[in-house]
């Protein structure tokens, strides 16, 4: 290793040195201010880092990782997905009777761990980005412990985790013994000797089941719905957005370099968890009451989506999946901020009664949710549109038709509950909003800006996709 | 490009309207009116552009612009004499929708046209479309609005309608999507030319299986928005409980672009599979026609007996599609045009007696004439129409319908004119019952105000107009002979 290959990895000891820093100024005693602005301004040195080192790249730095196109693709979504979180954190955790600092350290680490899966291709730094990841969000779900729900989603998610933490080691020590390579190169190789053995197949089905596990897909959806509710609001976006992109984008990584796909077990295996996903994931969101909950439920359907994209395991695919994620991310984050902007310091706002004739209230604030509601639904206009029409060319392009017959059928079953929110939405309610002052206008006002702008690129994205995707192209054909 | 004016116009109105109502609700109503107004008179304008245009036969405007050229979709309209009347149908409806509006809308108002002008703008979008990507886009936009529409100024009922509504037009659309998916990868993988362009799309080879699979997913969407029989079961529930005007629309208008699909994509972009296929939609036609009817006759909710109607009229668009006959083509043109008057005239009136007796049940009715001798006038010749008397659209477009069928299909088509009988006989029925026999409410009424006089007064003309001379429109549809082969002979 020398010098010239640190240059790729700029951005992410940025990332990592903002958890330090972060540490310094809590030892300062400076303010959640300061911090946060710091936080904020380290956030964009990463992705000027990332800009910067972007002709460096496809980069090898091995054995533990590479830095390519796809690696810097997924870390700009993850490093988005942060800033928007970040921002979000500051009105939600003032309010809040925590000490809110050491929560951005937390943060930050989680989203190293995050990045550090897009750009691993070593079993050691998977597992060490998992665990990072894993590690920072016990504890960031149970940060207001004197909350009902929040200890009881710690809890869970650290019982399930550490739980399948212990499957993904095993299945990598299973790999390990037959193809004598922890490298996904290495294992690649090794391949046509070790394809069939029982062994090796067990490995990589008890991987499925940790992956399977951190993207919620149905079996492994029970923590989901339980830890989306207690965790604080911008944790849950968190969880929703960076956790399932780290996850998926190392996922991809894994199944391109050992050509996952050509197994017929393996396809089988994940068209039936696509599936399942699919229709467990709309069916439990039918008859949802609470917000967060239901979005919970609908990010297991997407995730099943999601997987569609991912089955063909052709260029399309990635494209899709990649878009997919972008659109999705986008159109969470919106709607998670509307939920943290309604919460007041003793409500989270995630019954359904709050939101009942929201749009005659606060027509801009609903008139996103809505927006973001129509995304992830589908329906033209939105992101969430094309980025199901990607999903759904990518899959008919290699004529999968039973997964996509149930993405049809289950998203027909999916509009009924986001019309049902929708509706809710513009119902008539009697009590008109007290409209509380705002301790901080400023962060209020950004964070309403903010949302101006998510849903302002849900709208542009949905209209004219072409720069988005010809981005996604760009970095794709950096490998 | 004065078609993305006009649809540009109808947006931005629907924008302005919102906005302008937060100020001055009352300016919504005259910004609607003016916006489709607007449109109305640029679809007007056209008429000479088109008999200028040399040959009559095809598309006299073409549009293409550039919009995700990564995946050959283009923007691309493009206007022949069959969306041109579709068209001058859409905004002449859509004025008077806003009419209808007028009074009966009070609260949000400025949303309620909102939603009123992006549907129409919707709906516009699929007749002019000549990208699939563009048109799948359309359809899907008229949707949302509609539904906001019942479900905010519906009635009782409406929560349960417009879900119905919603969920079964957008099975039918995503199954129509993955046909569209299918056909631009087959196209693609002929010719290397990834296409979402319709012209391109007419030239692709399709062995019969793969044809017969993607026509389905295309025909269910357009027969669910038609609709046929099995698949009506929405239809009777979103029109009772909409508000007038979104009767109006989904009567006169977004039945229409089931049809307009069948024509402009199932015919010539799968010929064989549809003429396979053709003598199952003749049954199938021909039942919506007989059971429609006999539905219509045992309702006792006005609102929802005209929706049956629909439902028997949309079957001879059916049979007369599936018929392969010019003839019958051209009553299936006439059909559409006169249903979507006659049938939007109707509903005009059941909103009329509902604002005046607050009820749609017609055993609570009775003996009206007396009281409203303009509206009992009107709806004598408007039911008239509807039941297709001699000398009004709507005879001729059944007429030919029927003329057209017999020739390949005599048994059915003779069971088909019994819709005819039968449609005399629920028209009656309902007349009698509204405003003959003895005066039943206690509600003081008041005849017809000037503005709804006008309203009738418009569409009677039209539908007489259309019964005299209905040259004119059977013109602009000739070449529509030439969409599939079989209708050459």
């Amino acid at each position: 290793m020398n010098e010239l290959q640190l240059i790729p990895l700029l951005p992410f000891i940025i990332l990592a040195m903002a958890s330090v820093v972060t540490i310094l100024l809590i030892a300062f005693r400076l303010s959640h201010t300061v911090i946060q602005v710091t936080g904020f301004l380290m956030m964009c040195l990463v992705v000027f880092a990332t800009w910067y080192v972007r002709d460096t790249l496809p980069e090898e730095v091995p054995p533990l990782f590479i830095v390519d196109g796809q690696a810097a693709l997924f870390t700009g979504v993850i490093i988005f997905c942060v800033l928007v979180i970040g921002l979000f954190s500051y009105i939600y955790f003032e309010e809040r009777e925590e000490n809110p600092k050491e929560y951005y350290i937390l943060l930050f680490l989680a989203t190293l761990g995050a990045a550090i899966l897009t750009i691993s291709q070593h079993f050691i730094s998977l597992f060490i980005g998992l665990e990072l990841l894993s590690v920072s969000l016990y504890a960031l779900i149970a940060y207001l412990r004197n909350r009902n729900n929040a200890v009881e989603a710690g809890m869970k998610y650290l019982v399930l985790a550490a739980l399948s933490s212990a499957f993904l080691l095993f299945g990598m020590a299973l790999i390990y013994m037959e193809a004598g390579s922890m490298k996904f190169s290495g294992i690649a190789e090794k391949l046509p000797q070790v394809s069939s053995s029982p062994l090796f197949l067990m490995g990589l089905g008890t991987i499925v089941v940790a992956i399977g596990f951190k993207l919620a897909l149905v079996p492994f959806h029970l923590w989901a719905a339980d830890v989306y509710q207690g965790s604080p609001t911008p944790v849950t976006a968190f969880i929703a957005t960076i956790s399932k992109i780290g996850t998926f984008a190392v996922l991809l990584r894994f199944a391109q370099t050992i050509h996952l796909q050509q197994y017929p077990l393996i396809i089988a295996i994940f068209s039936v968890i696509a599936i399942s996903s699919m229709i467990v994931g709309n069916i439990l969101a039918l008859r949802q009451q609470n917000l967060k909950r239901l979005l919970a439920y609908s990010s297991i359907a997407h995730f099943g989506y999601l997987l569609v994209a991912f089955l063909p395991g052709n260029e399309a695919g990635t494209e899709a999946a990649a878009f997919y994620l972008i659109a999705y991310s986008i159109t969470l984050l919106s709607a998670f901020g509307v939920i943290t902007l309604l919460s007041s310091r003793e409500h989270e706002a995630e019954t359904l009664d709050i939101y009942t004739g929201l749009i005659w209230r606060r027509p801009v604030v609903a008139t996103i949710l809505a927006i973001s509601l129509f995304s992830l639904a589908g329906i033209p206009l939105t992101a969430g549109f094309l980025a199901k029409f990607f999903v759904l060319s990518a899959g008919v392009q290699q004529a999968v038709w039973l997964p996509l017959a149930v993405l049809i059928l289950t998203s027909v079953i999916g509009l009924y509950y986001y019309l049902r929110v929708i509706n809710t939405l513009f119902g008539t309610s009697g009590t008109a909003d007290v409209m509380q002052k705002t301790v901080h206008p400023f962060f209020h006002v950004s964070t309403y800006i903010t949302l101006v702008v998510l849903a302002g690129m849900l709208f542009w994205i949905g209209v004219f996709p072409g720069l988005v995707l010809q981005g996604i192209r760009l970095f794709l054909l950096l490998h | 490009m004065i078609l993305i004016w006009m649809l540009c116009i109808l947006l931005a109105g629907g924008i302005l309207c919102w906005l302008a109502a937060q100020r001055q609700p009352l300016l919504a109503r005259w910004i609607a009116l003016i916006t489709v107004s607007a449109d109305l008179l640029i679809a007007c304008w056209l008429f000479p552009v088109y008999q200028a245009f040399p040959d009559n036969s095809s598309w006299f405007i073409n549009y293409q612009a550039n919009w995700i050229p990564a995946l050959g979709v283009s923007f691309h309209v493009a206007l022949d004499g069959f969306s041109h009347i579709l068209l001058l149908l859409t905004y002449f409806l859509g004025i008077l929708a806003v009419l209808c509006s007028w009074k009966e809308v009070r609260e949000r108002t400025g949303f309620y046209f909102f939603n009123l002008l992006w549907t129409l703008a919707g709906i516009s979008g699929v007749f002019i479309a000549m990208d699939l990507f563009l048109f799948y886009f359309c359809w899907e936009i008229m949707l949302i609005p509609m539904f906001l529409l019942i479900i905010l100024w519906g009635d009782v009922r409406r929560h349960y309608a417009a879900y119905k509504f919603f969920l079964f037009t957008q099975a039918g659309s995503l199954l129509m999507l993955l046909a569209i998916l299918a056909l631009y990868f087959i196209h693609g993988q002929q010719t290397g030319n990834y296409t979402f362009d319709y012209f391109a799309l007419l030239q692709t080879a399709l062995t019969p299986s793969t044809a017969m699979w993607t026509m389905l997913g295309f025909l269910i969407a357009f027969v669910i928005k038609l609709p046929a029989v099995p698949f009506h079961n929405w239809l009777p529930d979103a029109h009772g409980e909409a508000p007038t005007a979104g009767s109006l629309l989904l009567a006169g208008l977004l039945l229409k672009t089931g049809a307009y699909g069948i024509i402009r994509f199932v015919l010539p972009i799968f010929p064989q599979a549809a003429a396979d296929i053709a003598p199952w939609m003749i049954l199938i036609g021909v039942a919506g026609i007989i059971y429609g009817a006999l539905l219509a006759f045992s309702q006792t909710d006005l609102k929802r007996l005209i929706a049956y109607t629909s439902v028997s009229h949309m079957g001879f668009v059916l049979v007369g599609v599936f018929s392969f006959s010019s003839i019958a083509m051209q009553g299936v043109v006439m059909q559409i045009l006169t249903h979507g008057l006659s049938t939007g005239a109707l509903f005009l009136m059941a909103g009329m007696l509902k604002e005046r007796l607050h009820t749609r049940d017609i055993t609570k009715m009775g003996g009206l004439w007396t009281s409203m001798p303009r509206l009992g006038g009107m709806a004598i010749l408007l039911t008239m129409a509807s039941a297709g008397l001699p000398a009004l659209g709507n005879f001729i477009a059944e007429f030919f319908i029927l003329l057209g069928t017999f020739s390949n299909n005599p048994v059915l088509s003779i069971i088909a004119t019994l819709g005819l009988i039968l449609s005399a006989v629920y028209s009656l029925r309902m007349m009698q019952k509204v405003f003959m026999g003895p005066l039943i409410s206690t509600v003081p009424v008041v005849d017809l105000s000037a503005r709804e006089l006008i309203i009738l007064t418009a569409l009677s003309i039209s539908i007489v107009v259309l019964g005299l001379f209905p040259q004119p429109v059977i013109d602009t549809v000739h070449h529509l002979s030439t969409i599939h082969p079989l209708l050459h002979e």
